[in-house]
């Protein structure tokens, strides 16, 4: 019973991260309906740049604070520098752009902080909390993923529910057309949307660094894992980008710790799902099923 | 036959004072590659009157108002709104401007709440209060009912009420409307521009109505600017259109 719960947290605790990954990808999907590809290498960025504040002597939380700031600013950046020249052109060229980058900053982390292996801290520790004598398999770490990973949604639900900057970001993600009709600056809302889905996605790559090794390419699982949670949920949606990294992470658990020699089949499991979720539900399990009209 | 005019148009009352001139085109061309949708459309609009363009599929009506707007940037020619030049301003400043612009296909966004819909078309003039909110739910009374509910889930009367309604909400001088009345009954065609008659005639609203079904636009406009292929045929008040039997059935249809 013990070594399920455990499954079932370190899936769930995979799995918020699989799903910081995914909703950074969907909250750009929407917005432009761009598949952005350096994803993974803007988070290892940010990543490395904490990185390199730690091992300068600063605390955790001002790396991981520098690191979030300065993943929204390489957002920004990325979609007016690199991105605005190329919406509104034919998809392929956006994603061949996105793809071309994911490369070259790969390239530039390892120019600039090399390509060896290198420790990351984890600000908690990875020992289960004792109650009442016994130790129970929910870690400090696990529970300071899930709460980041929470909050941060939290943050995100409130921007867009109930503030006028997240009204007018809806709207021009929905409709650019329409919302630059109605006098909102469409472009800033773009590029503050690129930003705080590269805030999302840089806490994601902080997060799964937490206790491990990291390198140059060390996102390159996740981005994988990332992909497969947003198209499970329908890469439309980020209630389902969320889902889908629970599902995802919960199912890959199961399998490396239930299968024999689960831990070789991990990356086929993914596959597997996807397969099974796309042939029942092609748009993924929460695509609109309402067509675009306005 | 009505009296062509290449350039400028006439005031429906005979008056020709500039300052009622809400809306100047000039010489509007506007080309989709080598493809010439507008070629020198000149009209204009007035101040507390309903200007409407007639003319069949293609003839350009709703490139002119893309044009206007913005949305298309012209190879030639002027837009003057109130004496200024707008021609190149940007798409987003066109509502603080004045100037509202509902496009054709309705222009809800489908995914938001009919509640956000509005608020979307308030949003650049800051905080707004909630009896403006009121005034276009007494207004249309159908979409105060649904208020809470997805906007795709409003039929296509109660799209375009959203719609008119939002760009209400913006305070505008001119409302630029693109064949509000494709695929609605003509008993909610007659409601709405009844409704827009009442505006224009009670509040100063200025309107440039774009309209397939010249029948209905006619019956409620002031003046008629009929286009085809892109150039503007005839301008003259909507009764003396109306009465042009040969220039209905060439270009209007009916």
């Amino acid at each position: 019973m013990d070594y399920f719960v455990n499954v079932t947290l370190t899936g769930l605790t995979q799995g918020m991260i699989y799903s910081a990954f995914a909703l950074a990808l969907v909250l750009i999907w929407r917005s432009t309906r761009i598949v952005n590809f350096a994803q993974g290498s803007m988070a290892a960025a940010t990543t490395f740049i904490a990185l390199a504040l730690i091992q300068a002597g600063q605390s955790y939380w001002v790396a991981l604070v520098v690191a979030l700031a300065s993943g929204f600013v390489l957002g920004a950046i990325v979609e007016r520098v690199i991105i605005r020249p190329v919406e509104g052109g034919p998809e392929l060229n956006a994603v061949i752009v996105t793809l071309g980058l994911f490369v070259a900053i790969q390239a530039g982390i390892a120019i600039v902080f090399g390509s060896s292996f290198q420790s990351f801290p984890t600000p908690f520790g990875v020992r289960g909390f004792e109650v009442g004598g016994t130790t129970i398999p929910l870690t400090p770490t696990s529970l300071y993923v899930i709460g980041s990973v929470l909050l941060v949604m939290a943050l995100l639900v409130a921007l867009f529910r109930f503030t006028r900057i997240g009204l007018a970001m809806r709207a021009s993600a929905f409709s650019q057309e329409v919302a630059r009709l109605l006098g909102v600056k469409v472009g800033g809302m773009l590029t503050l949307g690129w930003g705080l889905a590269a805030v999302v996605g840089s806490l994601s790559g902080l997060l799964i660094a937490g206790g491990t090794f990291v390198w140059p390419a060390y996102m390159d699982a996740l981005i994988v894992f990332g992909f497969v949670a947003a198209i499970i949920g329908g890469l439309d949606s980020p209630v389902g980008a969320i889902v889908g990294g629970l599902i995802l992470g919960l199912a890959l658990s199961y399998v490396s710790g239930y299968a024999p020699r689960g831990s070789a089949l991990v990356n086929i499991s993914a596959l597997v799902i996807l397969i099974v979720v796309l042939l029942v539900r092609p748009g993924g399990l929460f695509s609109s099923t309402t067509a675009r009209r306005a | 036959m009505a009296e062509a005019h290449g350039s400028t148009a006439v005031s429906a009352t005979g008056g020709t004072a500039t300052s009622t001139r809400l809306l100047e085109v000039e010489g509007l061309t506007s080309a989709y590659g080598p493809v010439r949708a507008l070629d020198g459309v000149s009209l204009s609009a007035e101040t507390g009157k309903i200007t409407a363009v007639l003319g069949a599929n293609g003839a350009g009506k709703t490139t002119l108002l893309r044009t206007i707007s913005g949305l298309v940037r012209p190879v030639s020619g002027r837009v003057v709104l109130d004496g200024e030049d707008i021609t190149k301003a940007p798409v987003e400043s066109m509502v603080s401007k004045g100037m509202a612009h509902v496009p054709e296909g309705r222009g809800v966004i489908a995914e938001l709440t009919v509640d956000e819909n509005l608020r979307v078309g308030s949003l650049f003039r800051g905080k707004v209060g909630k009896d403006e909110f009121d005034r276009v739910y007494d207004l249309f009374p159908r979409i105060a009912e649904r208020k809470n509910n997805a906007a795709h889930t409003l039929s296509g009367g109660e799209r375009q009420m959203l719609v008119i309604g939002r760009a209400l909400l913006a305070k505008p001088r001119i409302l630029l409307l693109d064949e509000p009345s494709l695929g609605l009954a003509p008993r909610i065609v007659a409601q709405i521009f009844g409704l827009l008659r009442q505006l224009v005639d009670t509040e100063g609203l200025s309107v440039l109505l774009v309209e397939q079904n010249a029948r209905s636009a006619l019956s409620v406009a002031d003046v008629g600017v009929v286009l085809n292929i892109g150039r503007v045929v005839v301008t003259d008040s909507a009764r003396t259109l109306m009465a042009d039997e040969d220039l209905r059935h060439a270009y209007l249809g009916f």
